[in-house]
């Protein structure tokens, strides 16, 4: 039994293993700018959402207030980006005041509500995430606004600047992909997202791993033989949310764009969630089937239903369904019926299936 | 034919089996009184009987009605009450409203409602009180009060002198006494000078299975079994 | 001190926290017409979110079923009475209080019986499957909200509603300096009209003894024979009309309305709920009675910090009281 169990386990890292390389060899693999841009959103969604599987997955308590973590990352970045010139100085300014906001406000909203309720928790992250959209549109003198803000990166990742120049002075080419700034961005991304996924694996399969995963079993009973439950949660929310701050900043190094959008809007929390529930929560691999498939499909899916809707216009019924507008009707009711119906999700449903064969 | 059978029950809460195998024939009339360490699966007995932990396999029936699978509610229709070890006392209402939902219409049979009061007192006096502002032993009072005020055939009290005055639990015990000449009664106790002087039958449950079942007067005569079920040092 | 927070304890406790408040906002202020402008609005708005949270907090209470769709009602509620309202537009218009009277009654009505029937189908489709598990509750009410809120842009579009008000709400009364809009006190006291029904209901009626029964504990009315479960669902539906009516009223004091009505109200609601305390009405009322003036106050006073205040609120009272202002006893 638990060999087979081994078995369904060993597939879905073998996929996660496949999508790792790929990613690692996006830039060869695909070579277009939009399949670029796709692959490191790929790469910053698997740590924000393993991160958010960190919390839901292994404590069993929902967070709303993942953005604004993702959203400090981003707009500690990005305003140390405008402020201070692209310099190295401002990236590790900009990333560090991000992780530390978050941190405490992490620390302030666990020791807030944690000890009260676990459905406490989940209200008030609501309503802080909510106040932080506010807070980013009126103090537009910072934030800028709705509109956001673009600044420059380090000279590094300009598409402009040359890695590897040939004897004519030109960039180097590595089977047709020049190795321009832009790939260096990319591998900026690619180790960064890396280091941080590997970081928490190796949380999770430590003691402390274990402890949670006791306390998620039952609570009750970790609490009776002494375990701290209260002190460990709010451990995990602060982990949680300093590496989601993290790819927040990562991201915004890559995009050299910030705004509400692509940081802080609800729709990106929306997608967190779906991408738990989709790739499985609580396994960590999960994150990574599940961002993977969810930016797809956010790329790709959408255009091919536009396009099938204006092909189809003049069948009946078929066009309103395949209407882009009513992308997010559909994703909400995938998504109720997933929790219905496969709350393991892809990579939890893979290893039980493997079990029951 | 006893009142309430339970066949090789198991009950599991989570992925924990607190009750192995819980074979048990309460017969009608009398006190009933389950012994048994702390843990030893006492208090979930009572709670697969009245349906609040589903047994599972396994089986309980009640006058030769199958209760397995039947929901709680349904269960008391039939004329089980159930006293919880936390007395489950609604502290926001009233003594008066505690008991008013006990009963089956929303009102009151005189005759019950004056053999309560002559019972316990307190809680005539206490009646339009919030039952929070009650002492522990009048919640527990109005606790059993609450299973009374209608005619029922059996009912499930779990531990109702934990923590009661001497004097109380004399008052108790009087009550028990003339409830059960016409109720049966199973009773979940710690306190064994409390359960020999009231019960007829007894059972010692031991780990999640029945481990001595008999009269409470052969029982209490045994020392030697006392000492090796229940750890008494007397 | 102790002596003095016995004399509080005794006046009625927290129950004065409104009063405190009116009372500092007065001087801050300082100009008494426009406090008692400032008040009346907080009250209105008050009764509102109650309409709102009420049900929110008690099937909380009730079942421990936090619904995060809850705000869907509130919006449903909205545009379906505005869509009566503009169909009755001539109703509205008339010189006849009495065609006027119809018209909004009758789409409030609408509104009410929307949310009975959503609430019904939500509680049968969406929250039965999931009663105990806390975890995919939140997930699955969370999808439903999303698919909900699609629903509305699908059938009115995203663009702002205009939403007529009856020919006898517009305008205000003039009191010496003082102008009342009387919309704002036709929402007050219709709010409390419901408040003192339900209360009534809740004190006086044997379901409402069964209610209060089960929010303290469930498994015990269970045991006393009754099914809470049926219990729950006819709570469920008179939460889901209550939130609708909440939106109905809501939508008629903007007279603007745009999809995202039931975003915006969620978090509130949310906020009143916490700082009332979850499962009592009396604690609902105080909660959005507290968001309804310090809302309108701080907007006026400072307007920059009026979107931070609910939060401030919230945390201050949690760091004060975690369980909320009155929570059911538990």
């Amino acid at each position: 039994m638990t060999q087979e169990t081994d078995r369904g386990a060993d597939f879905v890292k073998l996929v996660v293993l496949l999508i790792a390389a790929l990613l690692l060899f996006a830039p060869f693999l695909f070579q277009d700018i939009r399949s670029l841009e796709v692959a490191a959103r790929i790469c910053v969604f698997i740590v924000l959402v393993a991160s958010y599987d960190l919390l839901i997955g292994y404590t069993g308590i929902v967070s709303f207030a993942h953005t604004m973590f993702f959203g400090f990352g981003a707009y500690g970045a990005a305003i140390a980006l405008r402020q201070m010139g692209p310099g190295w100085d401002a990236v590790l300014l900009g990333t560090l005041a991000g992780a530390l906001v978050s941190l405490v406000m992490a620390i302030a909203i666990g020791l807030l509500s944690l000890r009260v309720k676990a459905i406490f928790f989940a209200m008030i992250t609501l309503a802080a995430a909510s106040v932080a959209m506010v807070l980013a549109s009126q103090l537009s003198q910072f934030t800028g606004g709705e509109d956001g803000i673009t600044y420059k990166t380090p000279d590094l990742f300009k598409t402009a600047t040359k890695l590897v120049v040939t004897e004519d002075g030109k960039v180097a080419r590595l089977f047709g992909v020049k190795l321009n700034g832009k790939l260096a961005a990319y591998y900026f991304v690619f180790a960064s997202s890396l280091v941080l996924f590997v970081f928490m694996i190796r949380l999770v399969g430590s003691p402390i791993g274990t402890i949670l995963k006791a306390i998620r079993e039952n609570e009750a009973r970790a609490e009776a033989i002494g375990y701290r439950v209260v002190a460990y949660r709010t451990f995990v929310f602060c982990v949680s949310a300093v590496i989601a701050s993290l790819a927040g900043s990562v991201y915004a190094i890559w995009l050299k764009y910030t705004g509400p959008d692509t940081a802080l809007s609800f729709s990106i929390m929306i997608d967190i969630l779906l991408m738990v529930v989709i790739g499985g929560m609580g396994t960590m691999y999960g994150a990574v089937i599940g961002a993977v498939l969810m930016v797809l499909a956010q790329y790709y899916l959408r255009d091919l239903m536009g396009t099938a809707a204006e092909a189809l216009a003049n069948v009946p019924l078929l066009p309103f369904i395949l209407n882009p507008d009513m992308w997010l009707f559909w994703l909400g009711v995938i998504f109720i019926l997933l929790v219905y119906f496969f709350p393991k999700g892809i990579a939890g449903s893979l290893a039980r299936k493997e079990t029951e064969a | 034919m006893s009142l309430l059978t339970l066949n090789a029950m198991q009950t599991r809460i989570g992925q924990y089996a607190v009750l192995h195998d819980v074979t048990l024939e309460v017969p009608e009339g009398g006190v009933f009184v389950l012994l048994g360490r702390n843990g030893a699966g006492k208090t979930t007995t009572l709670r697969s009987v009245m349906g609040l932990w589903k047994p599972s396999p396994g089986s309980v029936s009640f006058r030769g009605t199958d209760l397995t699978g039947m929901h709680t509610a349904d269960i008391a229709r039939l004329g089980i009450a159930f006293v919880p070890e936390d007395m489950g006392i609604f502290g926001g209402l009233t003594v008066e409203e505690n008991l008013v939902l006990a009963t089956a219409n929303g009102s009151f049979d005189t005759d019950s409602l004056a053999r309560i009061w002559r019972l316990f007192p307190a809680l005539e006096q206490f009646w339009t009180k919030a039952a929070w502002s009650l002492s522990g032993g009048q919640k527990q009072m109005l606790s059993v009060a609450r299973a009374i005020i209608e005619p029922r055939e059996l009912i499930l009290i779990d531990e109702p002198t934990k923590g009661l005055a001497p004097s109380i639990i004399d008052a108790m015990a009087e009550a028990f006494r003339e409830i059960s000449v016409h109720t049966t009664l199973l009773l979940v106790e710690q306190n064994f000078e409390f359960a020999r002087a009231l019960g007829h039958q007894m059972a010692v449950i031991e780990d999640g299975r029945i481990a001595h079942t008999g009269s409470m007067a052969d029982f209490a005569a045994n020392k030697d079994l006392q000492a090796s079920l229940l750890s008494l040092s007397a | 001190m102790d002596r003095f927070l016995t004399t509080i304890d005794r006046i009625g406790g927290v129950n004065l926290l409104p009063l405190a408040v009116a009372l500092v906002a007065f001087f801050l202020i300082g100009v008494p017409s426009s406090w008692v402008t400032l008040t009346v609005a907080g009250l209105a708005m008050g009764m509102m979110i109650f309409l709102m949270a009420s049900g929110l907090s008690l099937v909380f209470g009730l079942m421990d079923v936090l619904n995060f769709g809850h705000s869907a009602f509130v919006s449903f509620g909205a545009f379906v009475a505005a869509s009566v309202l503009g169909w009755l537009a001539g109703w509205l218009g008339a010189e006849s209080v009495v065609l006027n009277i119809a018209a909004i009654f009758l789409a409030f009505l609408a509104a009410i019986v929307f949310g009975l029937a959503a609430g019904w189908f939500f509680e049968a489709v969406i929250i039965k499957p999931v009663y105990h598990d806390h975890l995919r509750q939140i997930l699955i009410t969370v999808g439903a909200l999303i698919v909900a809120e699609q629903m509305i842009l699908a059938v009115w579009g995203g663009t702002p509603i205009n939403v007529p008000r009856p020919n006898f709400l517009t305008g205000a009364v003039l009191l010496g300096d003082v102008a009342i809009e009387k919309y704002r006190v036709f929402a007050f006291l219709l709010g409390l009209v419901v408040y003192l029904a339900l209360k009534f209901t809740l004190s006086r009626t044997r379901i409402g003894l069964l209610i209060r029964a089960g929010v303290e504990n469930r498994e015990m009315v269970e045991a006393l024979g009754f099914r809470i479960d049926r219990l729950f669902v006819a709570v469920f539906m008179l939460g889901s009309a209550l939130a609708a009516l909440g939106g109905a009223m809501w939508a008629g004091y903007e007279t603007l309305i745009t999809p995202a009505l039931g975003a915006e109200m969620m978090i509130v609601v949310f906020i009143v709920v916490i700082i009332g305390g979850l499962g009592s009405i009396e604690g609902t009322l105080l909660g959005a009675i507290m968001v309804g003036l310090v809302a309108n106050y701080v907007g006026f006073l400072a307007p920059k910090l009026a979107l931070a205040s609910n939060m401030i609120l919230m945390m201050a009272i949690l760091l004060w009281r975690p369980n909320g202002l009155r929570p059911a006893v538990k």
